[in-house]
């Protein structure tokens, strides 16, 4: 057995860890590219939203090289995603692939099918509870330590002196992160990757102006399909935040309500009047996101979301009056198999500067476009 | 007090309760004019462009009672059948009206929720109550009065076959779908697809009057019983979580297995959620276990009734060829 899952961002890193020490063999699909995308898109449903495209991608690659079982998680609605699973099984069946598919559903009546699903995954290699707990803290202190990584140079990036040191940086430690293994050794690490942040010269006198990032999650956390984004401002100059962090995923997504982090459900009714009610993914949740960011100061945000999607496109209609009443800018990009880096990247300059012109108007309190 | 209903989404299920119920609470029903192209222009005008057409035009009915109601009906439907949901633009169609359309008049959304139960109707019925400031006794009066109404119209579409429009009007001598049941000669063909879009003539342009008018017999999922309907969904590995794509897959499956049918079309909109996942998977069963020609009929504002015709003919006239002379041509011509 020889497991796969599909990429969203780095996830595959913390995923990859909680497999091996329970004793499989693993083997997460390639990074992201251009063929993998054409493969997707050429077997998927023509207005299938683009997660699944490049999922369906992903395990064309991961077959190649030999993985046999995919794990995947599955939904109860209403965002597409939880019949990812169901169509996507049915597109492999019929390019004529033998394989596995383990879904994982969220439990929903249906608690004791997900406990013998898990069961199914853990028992064949014969693992105590305390190995399953030993896996899974790892596993965990890993995203923790991933999403650390994540802000900490985003933040670098804006006011670096010497353009790229921070992406070298960021890989560096992203390598040391995969090839840890043990729990320890991983608390000894964290302190020297917090201190090696302060090796790169800053200019500290720069202000960066900061932008959030909103939407839906797979456009978010996968670089491939949002172009770098973050890396893209970076280099515009910006500090740039997300709304949703893999560790915050798995917080408010996977833990049952009674663990969930008390300040997500007041975050959630920052929302209203303009969305009033759970609309499936995270459709309210960028729109409260929005309104969070422009409390916290920041000077504009960029909206994400997949062709089609339709929790955001809900989110979308209630944007402009959201903008009008927090007085903060929002630009929404929508994100498919067309979008070319190239449109992508004038969109962010010109957000970018109107933002910067904004801001002069408000220290100026006056300025002639004129001279 | 005139209380406006726009003519578009669930006007098409259930229209006959809405109405019976707020004429019994004493109110004036106004209903939004036919789709008509005024109306998509209006809706496409208005609403979020990545929207789907039967939402845009959503928009247009709504646009297009401003002025000649005192209060629109719009209720937040989430869910109407238990452990399922419609589709995340019917969550918030209300707050999507609110930020798009300037100078609505008062409108009543209360939340339709069935989620955990059919009995969490009687939420839907207090919260128009309280919308309306009318007594409970009186609404809950009035909401049986109206639901023997809305059964009626349901068993009248199963049993006579009729589509919506006729049952609404009474029209029982127009319903020609009727007579061509007798006829069991005639082609049968499987119409799939969201009551909101075959049922209006203009978002479907027509397809369900050339249908009739080529005596083809069709049915569609809101013919057939909620047996038939979970018979067919009984192949699939996880229940589906959207009610109008199990209605869709449901009765798709139940047929095919049964091989009644000479023909499926599929129409969706662009950018229809559900339909592109349910739609592939008929699709591909359809392809790899029958032998049924299937059509896949696209529908947003930009298609042209030309092109939506030839598509159509051609598709008829393979089924008439199949039925007719496949025994009889050779293939070498």
């Amino acid at each position: 057995m020889k497991i796969t899952f599909p990429h969203m961002g780095n996830i595959y890193i913390p995923l990859k860890t909680l497999f091996e020490n329970l004793g499989f063999e693993v083997i997460p699909p390639p990074p992201c590219t251009k063929r993998t995308l054409e493969l997707g898109v050429a077997n998927s449903p023509e207005f299938a939203c683009l997660p699944l495209k490049i999922n369906v991608g992903n395990f064309i690659e991961a077959f190649e090289k030999g993985a046999d079982t995919i794990v995947m998680a599955g939904g109860i609605g209403p965002c597409r995603f939880g019949y990812y699973g169901q169509v996507q099984r049915e597109i492999l069946k019929d390019l004529g692939f033998n394989f596995n598919m383990i879904i994982l559903e969220p439990p929903q009546g249906h608690f004791f099918e997900l406990l013998k699903k898990i069961n199914f995954i853990i028992n064949k290699k014969n693992n105590s509870i305390k190995d399953i707990i030993k896996a899974a803290t790892l596993a965990w202190k890993k995203a923790v330590l991933l999403d650390k990584l994540d802000v900490e140079i985003c933040k670098l990036r804006a006011i670096e002196i010497t353009k790229g040191q921070s992406d070298g940086l960021y890989n560096y430690n992203l390598q040391r992160i995969i090839e840890i293994n043990d729990e320890k050794e991983m608390s000894a690490y964290e302190v020297e990757m917090l201190k090696s942040f302060s090796s790169i010269p800053v200019n500290n006198d720069k202000k960066p102006i900061k932008i959030g990032i909103v939407g839906e999650i797979y456009t978010i956390l996968e670089p491939f399909v949002n172009l770098d984004i973050e890396k893209q401002l970076g280099e515009l100059g910006t500090e740039v935040y997300r709304n949703i962090y893999i560790t915050d995923w798995v917080r408010e997504n996977l833990l049952p309500s009674f663990l969930k982090p008390k300040d997500y459900k007041k975050m959630l009714d920052l929302s209203r009047p303009f969305i009033n009610c759970f609309i499936g993914g995270h459709g309210q949740e960028s729109i409260a996101q929005i309104v969070n960011f422009s409390k916290m100061g920041f000077d504009g945000v960029i909206h994400l979301l997949p062709f089609t999607c339709m929790p955001e496109i809900v989110a979308k209609s209630a944007i402009p009056k959201v903008s009008q009443k927090y007085s903060i800018p929002v630009m929404t990009i929508v994100l498919d198999e067309h979008s070319a880096e190239t449109g992508f990247r004038t969109r962010l300059e010109a957000f970018i500067d109107m933002i910067y012109h904004n801001k002069e108007g408000k220290d100026f309190a006056r300025v002639c476009t004129w001279n | 007090m005139y209380i406006g209903i726009p003519r578009a989404l669930f006007y098409y299920k259930y229209y006959p309760f809405w109405k019976n119920f707020f004429e019994s609470l004493g109110y004036k029903v106004v209903l939004s004019s036919p789709t008509n192209k005024e109306i998509v222009k209006k809706g496409i005008e208005l609403c979020v462009d990545d929207a789907c057409l039967p939402i845009k035009v959503f928009h247009g009915h709504v646009a297009d009672l401003i002025g000649k109601t005192d209060a629109i009906y719009i209720p937040r439907i989430i869910s109407i059948e238990p452990k399922e949901y419609i589709c995340p633009k019917f969550l918030g169609l209300p707050d999507m009206i609110r930020n798009s359309i300037p100078n609505l008049p008062y409108v009543i959304d209360p939340e339709l929720n069935l989620y955990r139960g059919k009995n969490k109707i009687l939420n839907h019925i207090l919260q128009i109550s309280e919308f309306l400031n009318v007594s409970k006794r009186k609404a809950f009066v009035a909401y049986n009065k109206s639901l023997r109404i809305q059964r009626q119209f349901d068993s009248q579409l199963v049993e006579k076959q009729m589509i919506p429009q006729d049952a609404l009007y009474n029209n029982q001598e127009i319903s020609s779908n009727n007579s061509h049941i007798k006829n069991s000669n005639n082609l049968k063909v499987l119409l799939l697809g969201h009551n909101y879009n075959i049922y209006d003539d203009f978002i479907s342009m027509g397809l369900i009057r050339k249908l009739q008018k080529q005596n083809i017999n069709f049915i569609t999922s809101e013919m057939v019983t909620k047996k038939i309907i979970l018979e067919g969904t009984k192949k699939l590995e996880k229940d589906m979580f959207w009610t109008l794509g199990k209605q869709t897959i449901g009765t798709a499956y139940y047929f095919l297995d049964r091989k009644k049918v000479d023909g499926i079309i599929h129409v969706a909109s662009f950018g229809c959620g559900p339909d592109s996942l349910v739609g592939e998977l008929i699709e591909k069963r359809t392809k790899r276990d029958y032998n049924i020609p299937f059509l896949y009929l696209n529908l947003d504002e930009h298609a042209a009734e030309t092109g939506f015709n030839t598509r159509l003919e051609a598709f008829l006239d393979v089924l008439e060829g199949r039925k007719y002379f496949e025994d009889n041509i050779s293939t070498y011509g």
